[in-house]
């Protein structure tokens, strides 16, 4: 194994190695950034450069262009509530607000020191325990899986706002039926797409996100012009806060680091889930683990809830190599690209891909340091540059916001339908919060809700209609003692003797 | 001296082959290159997907072989398919010079009236790949032959748990009930297990949760060589040279044979010339070495049907289709 490390090693630091995860991480970064524009787009464009290349350096140009997205797409999330990837949706939940908050700044370094963080961490745990994680991503079956999703929605409460618990709870049950439209997985019926060809695929969920945040958003904007106008000029002052990160907020979200790349990489080694249930499923343990005081900061611009889910999401990046590289088996779309990209060089991924080609399997992996360290090298100096972008007059920026959406969304599927429903998502959205309703609760109930589903279905018909595997399988076992847990813990607390002071 | 002799015989050999590679360009490319000279390929789905390759790796190949000038796309995503499907038909009159990629699911979803359309509304102009079914199991499984699958289903046919990458009533469902009927048992038994992607279900065999998979051999055949599966049985007529171990599921005795093809079809009203032409194109395409450098990149198998062939291999697939759905209750 240590000679495959060297010659992975070695590998890597080819002067064209390094220089193409330079080029993968940048071009990664400015697609991420791009409202609607996600990985897959992006290394489907690469696939074609990548043809000359050797196998190495091809997979080290696509990973790079895959976690540089991942990376660029919390930058318009937090400047522009406008997520550019589907994993970090939930970075907008508190990067925006701090935004607001003219702690932009500081906004994008924390997003940029976490995902680092996320990135470095789980790339030690791939070079420690790649081969042997292989097994860990196949001991989840279907009921594992559905309790997982039960345990992501306990985040629900996280989302309670200004309207409080009920409001979340209707915006997460919204989330759930939305995720119900288009072809029944588990029967192969179509459900309330009223005959539409257009809606038997379902909603997308960056649409659906982008509707209900960027969009939303930006019409608010337009709604509420003369308290903007004031800000507007406030804008113009702004220094987008410092980029400093104070030694008291470093002690404060070192926990969380740790946290959430340890839960992002194992979440990402599970074939069937992925980044973005990853960042939801950190951002929902954190303000769960939260104090009273940290607890109500959630949504409103906490530095842990910001932190939380970048960690974790390019935790979970490098995590969903494992499958890819061991097993041969792509846990997403993103994944399943790059092995069509692995197969046509002529590798074979598998158990034996680090004793047959250990210099691809090793860089990659030795790449993702590199690539990793580059990200925070390239992005912290252009933050006060991207940033800038908040300091246009909102004239302009709301309508730049309103076309990129639009059109990010139409790139991906050059359908005109997906615009009519934007829009109409975007209006529904802005009346339900003109009423206070948030929107994040909704979201979640539809990334979790398909899966929930699916996979509670999967279980029902594996196991004969019994819901005996609740208790059998150890591992739904505990997550279900963890979800009793979490829910019994305020009432503990509730009933403890209040300690004097 | 002699090696002289035998320099000039070289000479006259490779002057021979020249020449006549150059008359036959001359004959036979003007006659073909006047007739088409681009292409704009309409792809059902979104980027990175099987019709997208399959779409852009036959045009890169046509224009890098010279065969074709110039090739554009368009992905135009939405309704399974079906949104592209009907723009090809509503808008027929400016589609003369586009090629629709699409396979199986267009038979399976017209049948279904997921599609108010078939592909007798569109121009078939050929079928190009195939991709046959294959039955998988886990290195350990206690089955090691197809036919111990069958027995066990005849024993208890709830025992036996085969999983999917497609919703119920979609080909990889269709390709294990379909070989289940001919061993003469009730394809509604079979109790499918759907995954919503390929590499999921592989996920679900190798967790244990269910016994046997119904994949495409293409998906199956990288991950059997490095011996994380073993297949059990394809669905071609005849063995895969890929995997000459690999026995079919006739020759064990069961009469029935599936693949997953994919083609390309031409707008409506298109003339049989036009359609000619296209077919011939895509037919000289085979034997370029750029095809066989896209083709292998892939793992495709050839399987060129052209113009009325393929019609009638549509309609018969259709019929079998058809009567299987019947067979499953997912039509009436």
């Amino acid at each position: 194994m240590l000679e495959g490390i060297l010659a992975g090693l070695a590998t890597t630091f080819l002067p064209i190695n390094l220089f193409l995860v330079l080029v993968g991480c940048f071009a990664g970064t400015f697609i991420g950034m791009l409202p609607g524009l996600g990985p897959i787009s992006a290394i489907a464009l690469m696939i074609p450069i990548t043809y000359g290349f050797d196998p190495a350096s091809g997979m080290i140009l696509m990973a790079g262009v895959y976690y540089g997205a991942i990376f660029g797409g919390s930058t318009s999330s937090i400047l522009l509530n406008a997520p550019g990837v589907a994993g970090t949706v939930a970075t907008a939940f508190d990067g925006y607000p701090l935004a607001q908050q003219g702690k932009a700044g500081k906004a994008l370094a924390l997003a940029a020191y976490s995902s680092f963080a996320g990135g470095t961490i789980a790339a030690i745990f791939l070079l420690v325990a790649a081969p042997t994680l292989a097994s860990v991503s196949l001991s989840f079956q279907s009921s594992d899986y559905f309790a997982l999703m039960v345990l992501g929605l306990t985040a629900v409460s996280a989302f309670a706002g200004k309207g409080g618990f009920l409001k979340a709870i209707l915006m997460t049950v919204l989330g759930l039926m939305l995720s119900t439209v288009g072809t029944d997985a588990s029967a192969g019926i179509q459900r309330f797409t009223f005959g539409r060809v257009d809606l038997i695929d379902g909603v997308s969920f960056l649409l659906l996100a982008m509707a209900t945040f960027a969009l939303s958003e930006a019409l608010m904007v337009i709604l509420k012009r003369t308290k903007i106008s004031k800000k507007a000029q406030q804008a113009t002052q702004w220094n987008l806060g410092s980029l400093k990160v104070s030694r008291q907020e470093f002690k404060e979200i070192t926990p969380t680091i740790a946290r959430s790349s340890v839960l992002g990489f194992f979440v990402g080694v599970l074939p069937g889930a992925g980044a973005t249930i990853a960042s939801f499923l950190a951002y929902g343990m954190e303000r769960n683990l939260a104090k009273d005081q940290d607890k109500a900061q959630f949504g409103k611009g906490s530095l842990k809830g910001l932190v939380a889910p970048e960690t974790a999401n390019n935790a979970a990046c490098s995590g969903s190599f494992v499958p890819l590289l061991t097993l041969g088996i792509p846990g997403s779309g993103t994944t399943a690209v790059m092995l069509g990209a692995l197969l046509s060089y002529g590798i074979q991924p598998g158990p034996r891909l680090f004793v047959e080609q250990p210099q691809v399997f090793w860089s990659v992996i030795i790449s993702m340091y590199i690539g990793n360290i580059i990200l925070l090298i390239l992005n912290l100096p252009l933050i006060p540059y991207i940033a800038k972008l908040l300091m246009l007059p909102k004239q302009l920026l709301t309508p730049l916001i309103l076309f990129f959406s639009l059109i990010g969304v139409y790139l991906v599927s050059f359908n005109p339908f997906d615009i009519q429903m934007m829009i109409f998502f975007a209006i529904a959205a802005l009346l339900l919060r003109i009423l206070d309703f948030p929107m994040a609760p909704m979201l979640l109930g539809f990334v979790l809700g398909g899966m929930m589903e699916e996979n509670l279905r999967r279980a029902l018909l594996i196991n004969d209609g019994s819901f005996s595997f609740l208790w059998e399988r150890p591992i739904t076992l505990s997550i279900l003692v963890i979800i009793v847990l979490t829910f019994l813990a305020p009432v503990v607390s509730y009933f403890k003797p209040a300690v004097p002071d | 001296m002699s090696q002289i002799k035998r320099f000039w015989c070289r000479m006259m050999q490779v002057a021979l082959i020249v020449g006549f590679g150059v008359a036959a360009s001359l004959l036979w490319n003007p006659v073909q290159a006047a007739e088409i000279e681009k292409i704009h390929f309409l792809i059902p789905g979104g980027a990175g997907g099987g019709w997208d390759g399959t779409a852009r790796g036959t045009g890169e190949a046509l224009t890098k072989s010279g065969l074709l000038k110039h090739a554009s796309y368009e992905n135009m995503s939405g309704g399974g398919g079906g949104k592209a499907i009907a723009h090809m038909i509503e808008t027929a009159e400016r589609q003369k010079g586009t090629l629709m990629v699409n396979s199986t699911p267009i038979v399976v979803r017209s049948i279904t009236k997921v599609f108010p359309y078939s592909f007798r509304d569109l121009t078939p102009i050929a079928g190009i790949i195939a991709d046959s079914a294959v039955f998988v199991v886990q290195v350990d499984s206690k089955f090691q032959s197809w036919k111990d699958v069958v027995a066990a289903f005849k024993s208890d046919s709830k025992k036996v748990k085969i999983g999917g990458g497609s919703v119920p009533g979609d080909l990889d469902h269709i390709a294990v009930a379909l070989a289940i009927q001919a061993a003469g048992e009730n394809p509604k038994k079979v109790k499918y297990v759907p995954y919503d992607a390929g590499g999921k279900a592989m996920a679900g065999l190798l967790s244990g949760e269910i016994n046997v998979l119904s994949t495409g051999f293409g998906e199956a055949l990288e991950l059997a060589k490095s011996g994380q599966i073993r297949i059990l049985a394809i669905t071609s007529a005849t063995r895969s040279k890929d995997a000459p171990n690999v026995p079919t599921v006739k020759e064990l005795g069961y009469d029935m044979t599936f693949a997953n093809w994919r083609g390309f079809f031409g707008a409506p009203g298109l003339s049989y010339k036009e359609a000619q032409a296209y077919a011939s194109l895509l037919r000289d395409m085979y034997a370029t070495s750029e095809w066989e450098t896209v083709r292998a990149r892939r793992g495709w198998t050839n399987q060129y049907v052209p113009g009325f062939q393929f019609y009638r291999f549509l309609e018969e697939q259709e019929e079998a289709i058809g009567s299987m759905l019947r067979e499953l209750g997912f039509l009436q």
